[in-house]
């Protein structure tokens, strides 16, 4: 607990399937697909809670690399530069 | 006497047979107890993140829906029951069942219908031994739930939740399960599943956070529509691991009483049969010394 003033410096992401934890660490851009359309969440992002359609979830790690998951009928939420991925299989593709 | 130390002896064997199957049931369970642990924590994460989502949904927007909203009046009332497939578990069925029974006498007495669905090959009997009849029943596989069968649980009781009482629906769904507290410990609960109340997972919200104001994509009452269902499988599924978690340790503790029980017989059973022996000797010796004495001419 560094900078207790701000809010921290990134995102923290985690994706969850039912019967595990698939993937959690801070990364500073999620790019989504919703069944609106594609979201990229960044730092300070307003809290969401938003239905995924099928579709593959990226996620900008702090040092520039990629991860990717799929999140099959899930959703996601946002709420205080926490965003978490949830559905019944998620797995990372990379 | 020879007749009475055979009697022994053959107890003794039966026991040290019994004693070999208990134990290894023991040691077996204790094995899987860790197993069935860990899945249940496993599961937390994405339980506690469904329950969250639910709970923001809920509190945050005035939507009616169906899932949330108190009927005026319950005419039928369902009760999900989880017991085990297997018994020498101790009281670990028949614990839940006893509890189900008082649930149902007390929603019957407050004028609902007592429907029921079953999981696990016990409640089944239960239930066809007293001919009684269920809505559905699910059988195998309770000491190692899979999400697919929570799934198909979790649609079930949507699917009879959404339709009339008239027509065979529901509109007041409980559960009763075995809680895994402790490995000595077990509590039969009692949930009420639908209309909801949010039930937090195995630990309370954190008193700081307070849930924001969200936004919803697409609309509030889509949202609560695709999260409800994943909310109830997720409870159905948390409960079904519980449940395996506790028949597990339930078992556990009862072989390991039977183990214990064997060992005493087994100790109690050589005592006699080490007497029996004895005595049969001392009266073999105390027929010869008097065959003896009698053949020895008297002086």
């Amino acid at each position: 607990m560094a900078d207790v003033s701000g809010a921290a410096a990134t995102l923290q992401v985690s994706v969850v399937s039912a019967d595990h934890e698939v993937w959690s660490g801070d990364a500073t851009q999620v790019i989504a697909k919703t069944t609106e359309g594609e979201i990229g969440i960044l730092r300070g992002h307003e809290p969401l809670l938003a239905i995924l359609s099928e579709g593959e979830v990226r996620v900008t790690l702090s040092d520039g690399k990629r991860i990717v998951a799929r999140a099959d009928q899930g959703f996601l939420s946002v709420e205080n530069d926490r965003v978490t991925i949830v559905a019944r299989a998620a797995e990372l593709v990379s | 006497m020879a007749a009475q130390l055979r009697v022994y002896r053959q107890k003794i064997k039966s026991a040290q047979t019994t004693k070999k199957i208990t134990r290894a049931m023991e040691l077996i369970s204790a094995s899987r107890i860790q197993k069935a642990q860990a899945r249940v924590a496993a599961s937390g994460p994405y339980a506690r993140a469904v329950t969250n989502a639910v709970s923001a949904v809920a509190t945050y927007s005035n939507v009616d829906h169906i899932l949330t909203t108190e009927p005026e009046k319950v005419e039928r009332a369902l009760i999900v029951i989880f017991t085990s497939d297997r018994g020498l578990a101790g009281a670990f069925s028949s614990n839940v069942l006893k509890e189900s029974e008082q649930l149902a006498t007390l929603l019957r007495s407050e004028g609902k219908e007592v429907a029921y669905f079953l999981i696990g090959r016990k409640a089944a009997a239960y239930f066809s031994f007293r001919k009684r009849p269920a809505e559905k029943t699910w059988t195998g596989g309770t000491d190692q739930p899979t999400f697919e069968v929570a799934k198909e649980i979790g649609d079930a009781l949507v699917d009879i939740f959404v339709r009339d009482a008239s027509d065979g629906g529901v509109d007041e769904i409980h559960v009763v399960y075995n809680r895994f507290v402790s490995m000595v410990t077990q509590l039969p609960e009692i949930v009420r599943l639908l209309p909801l109340e949010v039930v937090e997972g195995d630990e309370a919200p954190a008193g700081t956070d307070v849930l924001p104001l969200y936004e919803f994509e697409p609309e509030v009452g889509d949202v609560l529509d695709a999260l409800l269902p994943v909310y109830i499988e997720s409870r159905i599924f948390n409960s079904m691991l519980q449940s395996a978690a506790s028949e597990h340790a339930a078992r556990q503790r009862a072989m390991k009483s039977a183990s214990d029980n064997a060992d005493k017989l087994i100790r109690d059973y050589t005592r006699l049969a080490n007497n029996a022996r004895q005595s049969e000797i001392t009266q073999q010796i105390s027929e010869i010394v008097g065959g003896a004495d009698a053949l020895t001419p008297a002086r």
